[in-house]
């Protein structure tokens, strides 16, 4: 059983961002773009302030909302850089907007330090990063997976990072609305990476009655303003949060600070911050993880791939299936935190493991480091960076190499 | 002035938790402070009401100490995060507190593209000719030939008119005043915030621990008086020669322009068309 079903067969007492899916009895199916599906979604999330500069190939997210934002009464504005965007979108979630931008490569490069203040001030907000080949400009419009580890690490410092990672357009529907979800209840800055290819792909959606999508609001304090602490946690580390003009007068700095916002060079101060920020994540994971796990049951060996790569996987394994051979593949939706715990126990029988990326070997990394056990030799790779995607013969090959 | 005892700025601070403050002595900052409170209170605008944003640097560390909505933001990017909370709750009094080298060099284009907007900020600009927080390196507003750290052999820089620069961007009304005239800081401050639109008040400023120290400007009090004494207001400028303005600051409102739509406003008439198109 994945992760993903289990979570949602659990009740739900905490206010818990999990997707409920009941699908209802007659879909609308609708032909919808990847990057389309991000703005449409992101609307039924409850969107209010959207700001951005444009760069492909995550354009179409802004011009759909340019249309859309304003006939709700939400607000957009295209600012003069990506630098401003991100900073636009902290500013108006302090003020209590659920906020969100898009951009690719070069514009995430610039929103990094950006991205860095929303988490030190545990600012709920959500990026888009539809991928595109680098480094640098690079190329446009054509697909890569190079900002994997940036989507981690590319800030400066050491935080924490929340990045999902769907691989179709229906998918990309449902995980914007849960980036959201996510962003409210952790306070922080959630990343949607996309594929370039699926950013750009019209695929028939039949979207579900939106009612039918649960959608979180950050909770708001009760208590009165002279007790209120804007970091103040629980048993989970969450808080509830005012915003700006609601009589809370609250301080909010990229520096470290004490529980009420206001900077401080305290040791003890400093490390409970730290923590705070760590452990809302790594004590929430199981709410936070979602990976797919498909015909891995009996598996002997195993593909590791995310976004668009797994969809070649899996018509490669649906062949090799046909053929007679166990072979199944493990797909995270959430790739930060990277589900440790689930991916150690699913690749624990398995006899080899290739992972296909479109870069020069980034998640193979957490792979390797997840499977010590097996040899260097049974972990297979594919990698390209030529601007083309991997295509299902070229994983259907290495499977058959390996069998 | 009189009219705002010291008992009603105190009430504005954070007196309780954030004091002493990280100024050194003799700096400008604090005077600054105490302006922007007065032109508050004297317009009563409710403390819940007002927004203070604030960038990196010397002068950024203000908006810790006001009892406002309070934001301490990254370097260079105040006006970013300003904007984004002004499009949000337009009602909301938004004052930008900012630096020389914030907002000029790092932040330069953030304070052009605010004021081409023309979007309702209140930018109150603590131009001090220096980077002090780091140590004194030289901004774009350090006055050419001058020392800093970082220009030990003279500064080659040509140097920003910050007011200049926020009127060619367009800016609809800029001002600038010294930290020794506080009273008149504190009224341009007051029209500033008044004033429907992206408005700059530059205030010329006193670092002299670093920038007074490097380039012999003589101590605290000296420099305020350099600033009484080198400043020279704009109804005196027209009715003088030429040769006896040369090199003073000019002080005084230098553009108000209330007939240029505000974004904000622009904005929600935008919504509103929209949404009486979809009713009809």
């Amino acid at each position: 059983m994945s992760a993903k079903k289990k979570q949602e067969n659990q009740p739900d007492k905490t206010n818990s961002s999990v997707l409920v899916k009941e699908p209802s009895e007659k879909p609308k199916t609708v032909l919808m773009q990847g990057n389309e599906a991000v703005a449409l979604a992101a609307m039924e999330a409850g969107l209010d302030f959207y700001a951005g500069y444009p760069i492909t190939p995550s354009t179409e997210v802004a011009e759909v909302l340019a249309d859309k934002l304003p006939q709700r009464g939400g607000t957009i504005i295209q600012m003069e850089d990506e630098i401003a965007s991100i900073c636009a979108v902290v500013g108006a979630s302090l003020a209590g907007a659920k906020a969100m931008t898009a951009t690719s490569g070069p514009g995430f490069s610039l929103m990094q330090e950006g991205i860095g203040y929303a988490k030190i001030a545990e600012t709920p907000c959500v990026v888009v990063n539809v991928q595109r080949g680098g480094p640098s400009t690079g190329l446009p419009t054509k697909p890569s997976q190079g900002d994997m580890m940036q989507s981690r690490w590319g800030s400066h410092g050491d935080s924490p990072a929340i990045v999902l990672y769907p691989d179709s357009v229906k998918e990309i529907y449902e995980l914007t609305i849960r980036a959201f979800n996510l962003s409210e209840k952790y306070r922080t800055c959630v990343v949607l990476l996309l594929d370039e290819v699926i950013g750009h792909m019209r695929e028939a959606v039949s979207v579900p009655d939106i009612s039918k999508y649960r959608v979180v609001n950050r909770l708001k304090p009760t208590v009165p303003p002279e007790w209120y602490k804007h970091y103040d946690e629980d048993q989970k580390y969450l808080s509830p949060v005012a915003s700006y003009g609601e009589g809370y007068r609250f301080h909010v700095t990229g520096l470290s600070h004490d529980k009420y916002g206001f900077p401080t060079n305290k040791a003890s101060e400093i490390a409970t911050m730290t923590r705070r920020l760590k452990k809302k994540i790594t004590q929430n994971i199981r709410d936070i993880i979602q990976i797919e796990s498909f015909m891995m049951e009996d598996a002997k060996v195993a593909v590791f791939a995310a976004g668009i790569v797994a969809r070649s996987a899996k018509s490669a394994i649906n062949a090799v299936r046909k053929e007679g051979f166990k072979v199944g593949l493990l797909r995270p939706l959430t790739i930060w935190p990277f589900p440790d715990v689930a991916v150690q126990r699913m690749l624990k029988n398995v006899e080899t493991v290739i992972v296909p990326e479109m870069n020069q070997g980034q998640i193979i990394h957490e792979i390797e480091r997840l499977t010590k056990e097996k040899n260097d030799s049974d972990i297979k790779r594919i990698q390209r960076t030529d601007g083309e995607l991997i295509t299902p013969s070229e994983i259907y090959k290495k499977i058959k190499e390996v069998l | 002035m009189a009219s705002i005892s010291q008992k009603t700025i105190h009430q504005y601070l954070r007196h309780n938790k954030k004091f002493p403050h990280v100024w050194c002595s003799g700096c400008s900052n604090g005077i600054v402070l105490g302006s922007i409170i007065r032109a508050v209170a004297e317009l009563e605008i409710p403390k819940d009401d007002i927004m203070m944003v604030s960038g990196i640097g010397c002068s950024s560390r203000i908006s810790v100490y006001a009892d406002f909505n309070s934001l301490h933001t990254l370097h260079g990017r105040p006006i970013a995060f300003a904007t984004g909370i002004k499009m949000y709750k337009p009602r909301m009094k938004v004052i930008v507190v900012t630096g020389d080298g914030d907002a000029t060099a790092i932040g330069g284009n953030h304070f052009i593209h605010a004021a081409r907007r023309n979007i309702d900020l209140t930018v109150i600009v603590i131009n001090n000719h220096i980077y002090g927080m780091t140590g004194g390196q030289f901004s774009p507003t350090t006055p050419t030939n001058d020392f800093a750290s970082t220009c030990p052999h003279g500064n080659i820089d040509p140097v920003f008119d910050v007011c200049q620069l926020a009127i060619g961007a367009g800016a609809t009304h800029v001002a600038r005043s010294t930290a020794f005239h506080s009273l008149e800081v504190q009224n341009m401050t007051k029209e500033a915030i008044e004033h429907p639109g992206c408005s700059v008040v530059e205030v010329i400023s006193a670092c002299p621990v670093i920038y007074g120290r490097m380039n012999k400007k003589g101590n605290a009090s000296k420099m305020m008086e350099n600033m009484r004494d080198n400043s020279i207001s704009l109804k005196a400028v027209e009715k003088l020669p030429e040769e006896k303005t040369k090199g003073k600051i000019v002080r005084g409102v230098l553009k108000k322009d209330t007939n240029i739509p505000e974004y904000t406003d622009s904005y929600a008439k935008l919504v509103e068309r929209l949404k009486r198109g979809n009713d009809e």
